[in-house]
């Protein structure tokens, strides 16, 4: 295992921490900021800032993380640093 | 090896085992109709349904008892994912989030989504930045990474106190919850129903540990959510014909704003206009503590250390928000329907027509009108004829209703059989045993493992180290169920204070000790004490002292959020009550109880405070100190992949150093 390949490795997983964090906060406080405006719009009988805080969001997360879980594997696996299947 | 080779077989059947578990026990729900048709009193049935699900817990305790270490702290490391996330969820949702939640959202709308929002976007944060690289090092608890991390006893300690402090309070609510389902549900006196608690718990963790916990968790996850989503999937069902409340409240939310309009409900009690309660601010901060707080957890971050890998323990975070996720997307449904019931068919109806429903809950203390408990239609018409010109058609001001009293009296507005209302008291039950598991065994474990086995008697044998380990845990359960019995409302307030607590205390030293290699021992210890100090600082203040922290520490009064008017008047109650202003140790009803602090943030935020100056410090103090040695950073780079040997052997050594 060469000091690069730890290197990169990290880098691409500091990365995609970075870009979590991201989704993270758009999706945990960013939406909701603009919920008073997004009120104003109705999905299904819902307003929609609502719809947001109550659902929105939090299916956002799921996703996020299983997404996540794929990719940060995929990562592991391209340098080499994966567990045994 | 007998032992071995049949949990082999479990592990390898679990999907039928718990496929025919949750069968029997939906057939067992029917066999109970069938009893309540044929004529068996309430009370046999909410008994026998107690009965019933404690003695599976108990037996899926006893078959898990273990007398190996592996296995009594971590499951042995073989929980496949899917199954690790029912148990996590289990785990976390507690008796709050199953009998309270609903009825928070009933009364805060909107403001109280910052509770559904805090309490599962922290899971992102556990998956990317915590949890698989503990699980990597692969420690049994929570301050044996501090420790090792961050050169030894000083920062087990730290991380020791921490956990305290954020457990035990939390331990003491869940045994609370079980009193209270027992006492309001079944009809048993509180007491009693903190004793079968208390049984409860210890079946499932003393004989087994870890992986007797685990496996009960998953059979109390089946159960609390089969009866979370039943009364509220009927209710839908029969309100629209489609059994998704989760979909259908939409219309019920458009219908309770046409109600809300027609009752002239003040913009500052509307179901989903946002920050009316809360102010941005506080809605904000509440919703950041609770998340960062959930990360740094022990007894949620200790549940990721039995997975057979790092991969699964990263996909286990997801599958653990997913079955978080089908609770609490649920809850805003509940608040929903009963709040469109209580608009439609209680409010503004003559005071002799109320649904019957408003007096058996009202009986049990969880419905108000007038000022006294809606017992009888004769006790609320006294009541309301005492109020001058009172129409005697009940007005909203005039109606109360306990946060607690919404998932507890959906059966009933429904119209469903008791057997529902039994089911629910079962969910409940499962909810708070759960928790109080988790709980128990994380601060038990720190006792035992840290405690003993690291610092007191660290050569003892392994048989010696398990019988200590139950010993404990069976002093903190009897201590914890003797707090319990005097239903002290303080102890059960402050469990959002746990959030708070982790997120200033263990958050920063967890995420530094991974993500920076320049973190130093010194530093971290120094921050863990910091930022805990500092948020328990403001907790206590605030809370308690809150003349001090006016007289001493600049605070003010916090405001509403809607007017901006300051909560209290500080100058005035000086002047006029100086004796009062003066007060330490002050009840919750006091003026300036919770009401005071800095730039009006709330003290349930109080890691808003806490975590940056935990941060910080750490930061600082890391510069200002000797980095880590060379076999500290190749250790951190080796906690950074999932290839290779944990770090930890299973019996607790470090392997390599």
């Amino acid at each position: 295992m060469s000091e690069k390949n730890v290197e990169a490795h990290w880098r691409k997983t500091s990365s995609l921490m970075w870009l979590m964090l991201g989704l993270w906060a758009f999706f945990s406080f960013f939406i909701h900021m603009l919920a008073p405006q997004l009120n104003a719009i109705r999905i299904i009988g819902f307003p929609l800032g609502f719809y947001m805080a109550a659902q929105g969001s939090l299916v956002a997360f799921v996703i996020m993380l299983f997404w996540f879980a794929k990719a940060q594997d995929k990562i592991d696996r391209e340098f080499g640093m994966a567990e045994e299947d | 090896m007998a032992e071995a080779a049949k949990s082999g077989d479990f592990t390898s059947n679990l999907s039928r085992v718990y496929t025919v578990y949750t069968g029997g026990f939906l057939a067992f729900v029917v066999f109970l109709y069938i009893l309540e048709r044929s004529g068996v009193s309430n009370q046999t049935i909410g008994y026998l349904f107690v009965a019933f699900t404690i003695a599976v817990y108990a037996a899926i305790g006893i078959m898990s008892r273990t007398m190996d270490t592996s296995e009594y702290y971590v499951a042995g490391r073989k929980v496949p994912s899917f199954y690790n996330g029912m148990a996590t969820a289990a785990d976390w949702m507690s008796a709050a989030s199953f009998i309270g939640m609903a009825g928070t959202l009933y009364l805060l709308g909107y403001d109280g989504l910052a509770f559904i929002l805090g309490w599962t976007g922290g899971y992102v944060l556990v998956a990317t930045l915590i949890a698989p690289y503990l699980r990597k090092f692969g420690c049994y608890t929570v301050p044996d990474f501090l420790a090792f991390r961050f050169g030894g006893n000083p920062a087990r300690i730290a991380g020791i106190v921490v956990l305290m402090a954020c457990s035990f309070t939390y331990v003491v609510a869940q045994i609370v919850g079980t009193g209270l389902i027992g006492a309001r549900l079944l009809g048993m006196s509180f007491e009693m129903a903190v004793f079968v608690g208390l049984v409860g718990i210890l079946v499932c963790s003393m004989l087994g540990g870890m992986r007797a916990v685990t496996w009960t968790q998953v059979a109390q996850y089946i159960v609390l959510i089969i009866a979370y989503l039943v009364p509220v999937v009927m209710l839908s069902s029969q309100k629209f014909g489609l059994p998704l409340p989760q979909l259908t409240y939409g219309q019920v939310l458009s219908e309770l704003e046409l109600r809300e309009a027609a009752l002239g409900v003040a913009v500052g009690a509307k179901h989903t206009v946002p920050f009316v309660r809360y102010d941005p601010l506080n809605f904000f901060a509440l919703v950041f503590c609770l998340m960062v707080g959930t990360a740094a957890l022990p007894h949620v971050l200790m549940r990721y250390f039995t997975t057979p890998s790092v991969r699964e323990a990263r996909s286990s975070v997801a599958w653990t928000l997913l079955f978080i996720f089908i609770l609490y997307f649920t809850a805003p449904a509940y608040a929903a329907f009963a709040k469109l019931e209580v608009y439609q068919n209680v409010i503004g109806q003559p005071l002799s027509s109320l649904p019957g429903w408003v007096y058996s809950y009202g009986k049990i203390g969880l419905i108000q009108i007038c000022g006294v408990n809606a017992t009888d239609p004769a006790a609320i018409a006294a009541a309301c004829g005492r109020i001058a010109g009172h129409p005697g058609i009940l007005q909203l001001a005039n109606f109360s209703i306990q946060a607690d009293a919404i998932v507890i009296a959906t059966p009933e507005i429904a119209g469903l059989p008791y057997v529902v209302a039994g089911l629910v008291a079962a969910g409940g039950l499962a909810a708070a045993l759960s928790t109080a598991d988790g709980l128990l065994l994380a601060i038990a474990n720190a006792l035992s493992h840290d405690v003993y086995s690291r610092m007191i008697n660290k050569n003892a044998p392994a048989s010696r180290k398990l019988v200590i380990a139950r010993v404990l845990l069976i002093l903190v359960a009897i201590l914890a169920a003797w707090v319990a019995s005097f239903r002290p409302a303080d102890i059960v307030a402050m469990v959002a204070w746990a959030f708070s607590l982790a997120a200033a205390g263990l958050f920063p030293a967890l995420v530094l000790g991974i993500w920076w290699k320049g973190t130093t021992s010194k530093g971290a210890v120094w921050g863990i004490w910091a930022g805990f100090l500092t948020t328990l600082m403001y907790l206590v203040v605030t809370r308690y002292v809150p003349w001090f922290g006016v007289e001493y520490l600049g605070m003010k009064s916090n405001v509403n959020a809607l007017t901006g008017a300051n909560l209290v008047d500080l100058a005035k109650l000086k002047a006029e009550n100086a004796a009062q202003f003066y007060q330490s140790w002050v009840a919750v009803n006091h003026p300036m109880a919770s009401r005071v602090g800095w730039f009006n943030v709330a003290n349930i935020s109080a890691g808003l405070f806490g975590m940056p100056v935990g941060f910080l410090v750490m930061y600082v103090v890391s510069k200002f100190t000797t980095a880590p040695d060379k076999q500290m950073q190749d250790f951190i780079d080796e906690v950074r992949r999932p290839r290779g040997k944990s770090l930890m052997g299973d019996q607790g050594s470090v392997l390599g150093h």
